[in-house]
């Protein structure tokens, strides 16, 4: 959104232009003015993004606290007391325990099996030359850019018939084989940077191909591994659209699924409170994660974007 | 390194490889076979309808909103995100008072908190912002229209996602708003990694922050600034765009088939309506403006690359 703040005064282009042989003396009052209208405006507009991106945020945590009848009324006051038990209400009658239970599992798995399984894919794409590699390389890599939505409807019958629609570890496998594209992609970007003459060492000891991975390449990608874990620990965390098509059973439902089935019923039931501490209830522990990793996180989520 | 190479890579390949080819390339090539058929998708039964999918598809009003609303996404929402983070990120990095005996280029004081206030909405998921969103956005007790009561503006009151001029607007801002952050941080780091001694030489020769920025800053960002253009666009046309409008939006898709996009479409015929073949149609049509959109964002941006 742009803001109706009048655009940066142009500081005025110097009269004459500078010349290595005529070099003015600096004219300290007027950089000084440039400077400072600069500063103050930069600021002003980056105060005001960063009200537009909190603001709605401490609504919803305020809001969380209110009761129905002064969430309707009076949207930005200030609660008269703390309800905590929108809270609790939230937690126990509206299943936020049980969505952040299958979460937990969901996520859990799909990401220790995305790391094992990727960084597996990967290794022998970066470091292993046979027929195929390439075009292996490039159909995991294509998967980033195809729309999912296509493969969906299909995918929908194939999970449906091989029993595993409505499993948890059905949408653990689904959630793993939608991460690999970007995780090969970039652990076989990782993988190449790392020396190779560790693993020969090691080969030539006598180690196999799999223990010189397991014991030797793995921990020595480790920041590799942490980027891109954090890369896909947030996206699956945060996934909607694939729980929201092969996960239909209610008992099953993710947390995001949960939120947005919970918002869908209470045009009958009526209680926003409770739904608001539930929204905030999943907001904050990714917010507070995010604060205390807050360079891994932003590290990870750039990796990608940065090779 | 020869022994036993092939019986471990193929031991190495064959679980994450089966598992990608079942779920994900599997379904892609059979989606495009369905398209062909007049398949329900609630019995097995189906056959070959040749192209009739396809003539229905160009028939049909509802596809042409939806990719009408899908390419204003695949266009309008990166350019108005990336140029806000652009500013951004410039006014955090560049936009600094001059210090005595400081660098000539300073970030504002305090660059580190915007930078982390900024990507908050990242972290979070697209679907609990929609929902915060369609609360705010409410005409009668949302924060949006009772703050403008706050503020004295009490006659300026608009329906937003009721209203079906407005709606799509609004959607287009919730992802907006949470996306720019992303972008505010990865152009940080990309500027950050430009020499001073550019920027230093720029003002020498007498260049304002202006041309600083459209001289020397983004052309060296340049791939960065590509790459996170394809992102969005495929994130607009994908899963972040279905998102926001089957939470936020009546219908979802309306008012009035106002804010329909394709991944809905696809969606609701093939789940809702009973149609997969006819969904799987409108999803070939998706893959290739996705494809098509990445092929011209590539081709009109390529430029000679800039080693510093």
């Amino acid at each position: 959104m742009k803001t109706t703040e009048t655009p940066a005064p142009l500081p005025a282009e110097s009269g004459a232009p500078i010349t290595k042989t005529d070099v003015p003396p600096p004219a300290p009052p007027k950089e000084k003015k440039e400077g400072t209208v600069l500063n103050v405006f930069s600021h002003g507009v980056l105060v005001i993004w960063a009200f537009m991106v909190v603001l709605p945020l401490l609504w919803a945590v305020m809001t969380s606290f209110k009761d129905d009848r002064s969430i309707f009324s009076s949207p930005w006051s200030l609660p008269d007391s703390l309800h905590f038990d929108n809270w609790s209400r939230a937690w126990t009658q509206a299943n936020m325990s049980d969505y952040f239970l299958n979460t937990v599992l969901v996520v859990g798995g799909s990401l220790i099996g995305t790391l094992v399984l990727g960084s597996m894919a990967a290794y022998v794409l970066a470091r292993f030359d046979f027929p195929g590699n390439r075009f292996i390389y490039f159909l995991f890599i294509g998967g980033m850019s195809f729309p999912i939505m296509l493969a969906l409807v299909p995918l929908f019958y194939v999970v449906n018939n091989m029993g595993l629609l409505n499993t948890i570890h059905g949408l653990i496998l689904v959630y793993i084989a939608y991460s690999l594209p970007f995780t090969v992609f970039f652990l076989t970007a990782f993988f190449r940077t790392l020396p190779t003459s560790i693993a020969e060492a090691a080969f030539v000891d006598g180690a196999s191909h799999s223990r010189t991975f397991f014991q030797i390449m793995l921990p020595m990608a480790k920041p590799g591994l942490i980027s891109v874990g954090i890369f896909n620990f947030l996206g699956q965390w945060n996934q909607y659209m694939l729980p929201t098509v092969l996960n239909t059973d209610p008992d099953k439902r993710v947390l995001t699924q949960g939120l947005v089935q919970l918002a869908v019923s209470q045009g009958y039931k009526g209680d926003w409170s409770g739904l608001f501490a539930g929204l905030v209830m999943a907001m904050l522990p990714v917010l507070a994660a995010y604060i205390i990793f807050q360079r891994q996180v932003v590290q990870g989520l750039t990796a990608g974007a940065l090779k | 390194m020869q022994h036993g190479k092939y019986r471990f890579i193929v031991g190495f390949l064959a679980l994450p490889l089966g598992l990608y080819a079942l779920f994900v390339v599997w379904p892609f090539i059979q989606s495009i076979y369905y398209s062909f058929t007049d398949w329900t998708g609630l019995s097995p039964e189906f056959k070959m309808v040749g192209f009739d999918n396809y003539s229905r598809m160009l028939d049909d009003d509802i596809f042409w909103k939806s990719l009408q609303h899908s390419l204003l996404f695949a266009l309008l929402l990166p350019v108005v995100t990336i140029g806000l983070a652009l500013f951004f990120a410039f006014m955090i990095n560049v936009g600094g008072r001059k210090r005595r005996n400081g660098p000539v280029i300073t970030g504002v004081r305090g660059s580190g908190f915007y930078k982390i206030v900024y990507f908050f909405p990242q972290v979070l998921s697209i679907a609990i912002v929609a929902l915060l969103f369609a609360f705010a956005y409410n005409p009668d007790s949302g924060a949006i229209n009772s703050l403008l009561r706050g503020i004295g503006l009490g006659d300026v009151q608009p329906l937003w996602l009721g209203d079906p001029d407005l709606a799509l607007w609004a959607v287009m801002g919730v992802l907006v708003w949470s996306t720019v952050g992303f972008f505010v941080v990865l152009f940080s780091a990309g500027m950050a990694s430009i020499p001073a001694e550019m920027y230093e030489a720029a003002l020498l020769d007498g260049a304002n922050r202006v041309t600083t920025f459209f001289r020397v800053t983004l052309p060296l960002l340049w791939d960065t600034v590509q790459s996170g253009w394809v992102y969005m666009g495929i994130l607009a046309l994908g899963a972040e765009s279905f998102a926001v409008v089957q939470i936020m939006t009546t219908g979802p898709g309306g008012p009035d088939y106002s804010t329909t996009v394709m991944v809905l479409y696809v969606y609701q015929k093939a789940f809702r309506d009973g149609q997969a073949a006819y969904a799987t149609t409108i999803g070939v049509a998706l893959l290739v403006v996705t494809l098509a959109f990445a092929a011209v964002v590539m081709r009109l941006g390529r430029r000679e690359r800039l080693e510093y």
